[in-house]
């Protein structure tokens, strides 16, 4: 008989070695987050998957399933916390949805929908942000980047290439590309590469194609991300 | 039966593009259900300058110079509840884009280096409020009591969320409605 744990009273199966956040997922739950991705080794690092693990406070995307464990999510308390995390996020950068091609099929604009942020509360800080425009077929826009490193991961498991790193630290913390110039174009990355595309907010996107679908017509905008984790992909369910 | 008392209403768009009033009056023959119910007092809609006591003031855009500041200040003295309506409101919006800008450098290339654009001249009248360097979201500067996001938010998102105030209700906002964009 399959191992199980309870999740909001919930009873969920689990494989040895699968993650709550895994588990979940294949259970069809949906656990906020934003740094992680089912094709990618877990980052821990934006903690809006943050759980009570019977009575402990962890991240579902790095704590392993256990037998018999009681894990809860969906409490006030916890939203209220995921809620502010999110909102430190939009003020942390320079989010400004109206004039994002990515709006609408954002990861980071849903997941504050889902957790129904009227206002980012804290007071901005509008950080000084570089955007580089050099590569012919890829934007990066550093206003938008929280920082996750999906595309860090992708590029350096999946592609092969290292093009991405995070450097500074703090408020000056930001995305670095690998070329001595600083600059996207001298990097080796490639519009199909996997880190051209696994970006879940603004920061990466292809040039060209942002408003193929038009604003109000988009994934997020008529689903809650908990019904429709990923932009173009359904939810990643067990056979 | 006597009339109930109808609602005051206060508009204002500070560093907005009016595009949230263009938004209310978007719900079209909902608003002679709306006049019904409430009253309109200092608003571009009935060119009233000064603002007295209100039930709800209805903020748009950021704030960006001096005037911006008294008027907002104006709303809050005499709004019973203070509403921050649009992006530019609630973050600065588009307007804030300018943030990191230097004043000087905007300056310039609007009135000087544009594209078209021959001896130009920076504006200097003293009637012109002064500009700050930053634009700022109106709750850094007064007390809010309530975001209605979107840019502009959909003209049935005002409309519920005006008749939810209206009825007493605490405004809410099915999924489709809340937007940032
Ligand atoms: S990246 Fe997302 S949250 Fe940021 S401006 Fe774009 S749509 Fe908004
Ligand atoms: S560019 Fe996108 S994928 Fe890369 S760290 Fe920033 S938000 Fe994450
Ligand atoms: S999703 Fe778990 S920490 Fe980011």
């Amino acid at each position: 008989m399959a191992k199980t744990f309870i999740l909001d009273g919930k009873t969920i199966p689990f494989e040895e070695g699968e993650t709550i956040m895994e588990a979940a997922a294949a259970a069809g739950v949906y656990i906020p987050h934003l740094c992680h991705h089912p094709e990618f080794k877990p980052h821990g690092s934006c903690k809006l998957c943050t759980v009570s693990i019977g009575g402990r406070l962890g991240a579902a995307c790095t704590n392993k399933a256990a037998e018999g464990m009681k894990v809860e999510s969906e409490t006030e308390a916890l939203n209220g916390d995921r809620r502010a995390l999110v909102q430190m996020l939009f003020v942390e950068g320079n989010h400004v949805c109206p004039s994002c091609e990515k709006s609408g099929n954002c990861q980071l604009q849903a997941a504050a929908y889902h957790l129904g942020m009227l206002t980012p509360h804290f007071t901005h800080f509008y950080p000084a942000r570089d955007v580089d425009a050099s590569h012919p077929d890829v934007l990066l826009e550093r206003n938008r980047c929280i920082l996750c490193e999906l595309c860090v991961r992708a590029s350096r498991d999946v592609d092969g290439k290292h093009v991405f790193g995070i450097g500074g630290r703090g408020i000056r913390a930001r995305l670095i590309v690998n070329a001595a110039s600083g600059r996207l174009a001298d990097t080796s990355l490639s519009v199909t590469d996997r880190a051209a595309e696994v970006c879940p907010t603004g920061a990466i996107v292809r040039k060209r194609h942002g408003f193929t679908i038009p604003i109000g017509k988009r994934l997020y905008d008529h689903h809650d991300i908990a019904e429709a984790p990923v932009a173009g992909m359904e939810r990643p369910g067990r056979d | 039966m006597t009339e109930p008392k109808k609602l005051k209403v206060a508009t204002c768009s500070l560093a907005g593009c009016f595009g949230c009033h263009m938004s209310l009056l978007d719900i079209d023959e909902k608003l002679f259900e709306l006049v019904k119910v409430v009253e309109f007092d200092r608003s571009p809609i009935t060119d009233i300058k000064h603002c007295g006591p209100c039930d709800i003031g209805i903020v748009e855009g950021g704030v960006c110079n001096a005037e911006n500041v008294h008027v907002l200040k104006e709303f809050r003295k005499n709004c019973r509840v203070l509403v921050a309506t649009g992006a530019c409101a609630i973050t600065g919006g588009i307007p804030a884009w300018r943030n990191n800008v230097d004043l000087w450098d905007c300056f310039q290339e609007v009135y000087h280096y544009g594209i078209g654009l021959e001896n130009g001249q920076i504006p200097n009248d003293p009637e012109l409020p002064l500009p700050f360097d930053k634009v700022h979201p109106i709750g850094e500067v007064v007390r809010v009591d309530h975001f209605l996001p979107g840019c502009p938010p959909p003209a049935d998102a005002i409309w519920k969320f005006l008749t939810d105030l209206a009825a007493g209700r605490e405004p809410k906002l099915e999924y489709e409605m809340l937007h940032y964009d």
